[in-house]
């Protein structure tokens, strides 16, 4: 019996583990015995060169802008969409009528790609000619046109990033909050409305957060790993063929230009992935430490 | 198990290889027997070009050629498949990088321009030439120029401009709220130009003897002129097409653009006589007008399993098929053929704005330097871009440049 059941667990379990080992943890270990070599345009190098790849990446101010610019980022972009796509929730939850309806409606963007938006966003609502749907607004109000995403002064570029961002996002984390909300026993809400708690405020600031405290650690930390992962729309609304501005680049996009796209210094780029990677890990452990998530919902 | 490992990681590539592939690979093979052997081409815009490329394969006796036509990042795609055994025999690059050399990722070609060697640009075969060997085989040479539209610059008293300066002002005075006076890519112009500003102060990305060739005042003072374009506000930016399309010129979005040669038969089309094209202007006493030349050629992997019979494929098409590369450089996009015997005998270059063209690269080509690595090159744009937009200053962000780069031509320099 327990062989049989050793077979089905592995007929079930093997097909992942193995795409998972085959395609996540060798490229990985992979990569790191690659930041220690000189590997130029090869993967199997065999020049050894110690840490001489740590050293470059980090002294190459390129790099530590990028992770500099991605803190601030993520310090910005993680609060904000947890806010808004609470709030949503929230809302939504309270709705009495085609609650499905709304539900979906803020889904919906969830579901389109990234690329996709990025485009939308840079060569419609955000061209930077007359014509574009920003611009167009700006000249009811005989404002001039502004290029959104090619002046770097005042930064503009970020607020088409962080719309299409929250716009894709938003939905996605409403979601995994309507879910944690509709866990909550409504006896709590009745308790509290016996004990003379003024709805709003104060129901939100103690009954709803504290139950929600085990969503709520998920989605920051999917936000947290999310914003460092930032590829495909930064890269979609600002690279062109000739390369990618030196302001709001990702430290992805940067290795991409450097390391791992034409010019394959493989080393190069594996220390910076390495080093990105460490800092994910850092910031995801103590933020872990920090919100406690072995607290259930139920414990709150 | 370390190897084993190795040979899945590879096959892993490979299989995304395939996966990607599959959109691409038309199965077709070549019209002759003996081995196959696949050829890959990045995405052509122009009607026409796959279908010609196709034909010339089929016509190839001694080999059965597939041809792979690639849409997307064409040189990420090329650098990543010369690391398994999956890649082309045969490909086209706007290299080889030098690293990918180095790195003995595709082979000596120098036998087979032996005695026509003279008759290629010497601006488009240099970059494709490392230490005294040839490692691809031109195809054809584009080049970057400006494009002017007569009847606006008539409308606002503005003559051509051929110094920079007078470039600036022009850009300035052309500009209303309507049209802007310049386009140099929505970026500001850091990609698109390079090292063309360099160029046309009399000054070089990489000198003869592998140093920095722009280590001095005279670059700072260049490249700070062309913040004035932005601060002006005579730049358009943020337009929907980029600078390597016509788009934005012959909408009438701006009155001046850099672009390519390859735009000349639309904005023809578009404008008829309304247009007329210079090179990037002089600056400074020692300045000369500039153009940016560059050409993709053809290469063999390393790793092909036919490497004679692919650079005897390559030597029909590229060396003694005359007849397609005239075909491929003139019947459908726009260029210039790397043969100049071949681009002497074209009618379509010797009048108007084309035959313009043909001077220019001949007196004011210059193309990107071998040894101008991606981290060269990241550094040099990271800096132009934020003296053009941002008004960093010159001098300081040159100096940064100058340190990275002499740093990366170090590295090149030491271990050859």
């Amino acid at each position: 019996m327990r062989r049989r059941g050793a077979l089905w667990f592995w007929v079930f379990v093997g097909p992942f583990a193995l795409g998972l080992a085959l395609f996540t943890y060798v490229p990985l270990l992979w990569s790191v015995a690659l930041s220690f070599f000189d590997a130029r345009n090869t993967v199997t190098p065999t020049d050894f060169v110690g840490p001489a790849n740590y050293t470059a990446v980090l002294g190459d101010d390129g790099f530590t802008d990028s992770l500099r610019t991605f803190l601030v980022f993520t310090a910005f972009i993680v609060p904000v969409t947890y806010v808004f796509s609470l709030s949503l929730a929230l809302m939504v939850n309270r709705v009495r009528r085609a609650r499905a309806f709304f539900r979906s409606v803020f889904f919906l963007p969830a579901a389109c790609s990234y690329v996709v938006a990025a485009l939308i966003w840079k060569m419609s609502l955000f061209s930077g000619v007359r014509f574009g749907l920003a611009n167009t607004v700006l000249g009811w109000f005989g404002e001039d046109p502004v290029a959104w995403l090619a002046t770097p002064d005042p930064p503009w570029y970020w607020l088409v990033i962080v719309t299409v961002r929250l716009w894709l996002q938003t939905g996605f984390y409403m979601i995994l909050f309507l879910a944690g909300l509709q866990r909550i026993d409504p006896v709590l809400y009745e308790a509290a409305a016996v004990d003379g708690a003024r709805p709003g405020w104060t129901v939100l600031r103690h009954i709803t957060l504290p139950q929600l405290r085990a969503t709520s650690v998920a989605v920051l930390l999917l936000l947290v790993v999310g914003a460092f992962q930032a590829f495909d729309e930064f890269y979609n609304l600002l690279s062109d063929a000739r390369g990618y501005p030196p302001y709001a680049r990702p430290p992805l996009v940067y290795l991409y230009y450097t390391a791992l796209g034409q010019g394959q210094n493989l080393g190069f780029g594996s220390a910076g992935a390495v080093i990105l990677a460490l800092v994910v890990a850092v910031v995801t452990a103590g933020q872990a430490r920090w919100l406690k998530p072995g607290r259930t919902d139920g414990d709150g | 198990m370390g190897s084993f490992s190795r040979r899945t990681l590879l096959a892993a590539g490979a299989g995304a290889g395939i996966l990607t592939a599959c959109g691409s690979n038309t199965g077709r093979g070549g019209g002759g027997s003996g081995p196959r052997l696949s050829h890959w081409y990045h995405q052509y815009g122009e009607a026409g070009t796959e279908q010609a490329v196709q034909r010339y394969a089929a016509a190839y006796q001694k080999a059965r050629v597939g041809i792979e036509w690639r849409p997307g990042n064409y040189d990420q795609q090329t650098a990543a498949a010369l690391l398994t055994d999956s890649g082309p025999d045969v490909f086209e690059a706007d290299g080889p990088t030098l690293d990918q050399i180095r790195g003995g990722q595709v082979l000596d070609l120098t036998e087979l321009v032996d005695g026509v060697k003279g008759d290629f640009r010497p601006a488009v075969l240099g970059p494709k030439t490392y230490e005294g060997k040839v490692w691809a085989i031109p195809q054809v040479v584009d080049m970057q120029l400006l494009y002017y539209r007569k009847s606006l610059l008539e409308d606002a008293g503005v003559e051509p401009p051929t110094t920079l300066d007078a470039l600036v002002d022009a850009a300035g005075k052309l500009t209303d709220d309507k049209v802007k006076g310049l386009f140099l890519g929505n970026d500001g112009g850091a990609g698109a130009l390079g090292g063309t500003p360099l160029y046309a102060a009399g000054l070089q990305l990489v000198t003869e003897d592998g140093g920095v060739g722009f280590d001095g005042p005279a670059a700072a003072r260049t490249l700070g002129k062309l913040h004035r374009l932005h601060a002006d506000r005579s730049l358009l930016l943020g337009a929907p097409t980029d600078w390597s399309d016509p788009a934005a010129f012959v909408q009438g979005l701006t009155a001046m653009q850099w672009s390519g040669l390859w735009a000349l038969p639309q904005v023809r089309k578009e404008l008829g006589d309304d247009f007329g094209v210079l090179p990037f202007p002089e600056d400074g006493s020692d300045g000369r007008p500039a153009v940016l030349v560059g050409a993709y050629g053809a290469a063999v992997s390393a790793r092909s399993r036919n490497k004679e019979a692919a650079k005897e494929y390559v030597r029909w098409l590229w060396v003694e098929r005359i007849d397609y590369q005239r075909d491929f450089a003139l019947s459908y996009g726009f260029h210039i053929p790397a043969r100049i015997s071949l681009a002497a005998r074209a009618p379509e270059l010797e009048e108007g704005p084309a035959a313009d063209a043909v001077r220019f690269t001949a007196d004011h080509g210059h193309a990107q330097p071998l040894l101008w690595t991606p981290a060269c090159r990241t550094a040099y744009q990271d800096a132009l871009s934020r003296i053009i937009r941002s008004g960093a200053d010159p001098e300081s962000e040159l100096r940064a440049v100058v340190r990275k780069v002499s740093a990366e031509l170090d590295r090149v320099k030491k271990s050859s």
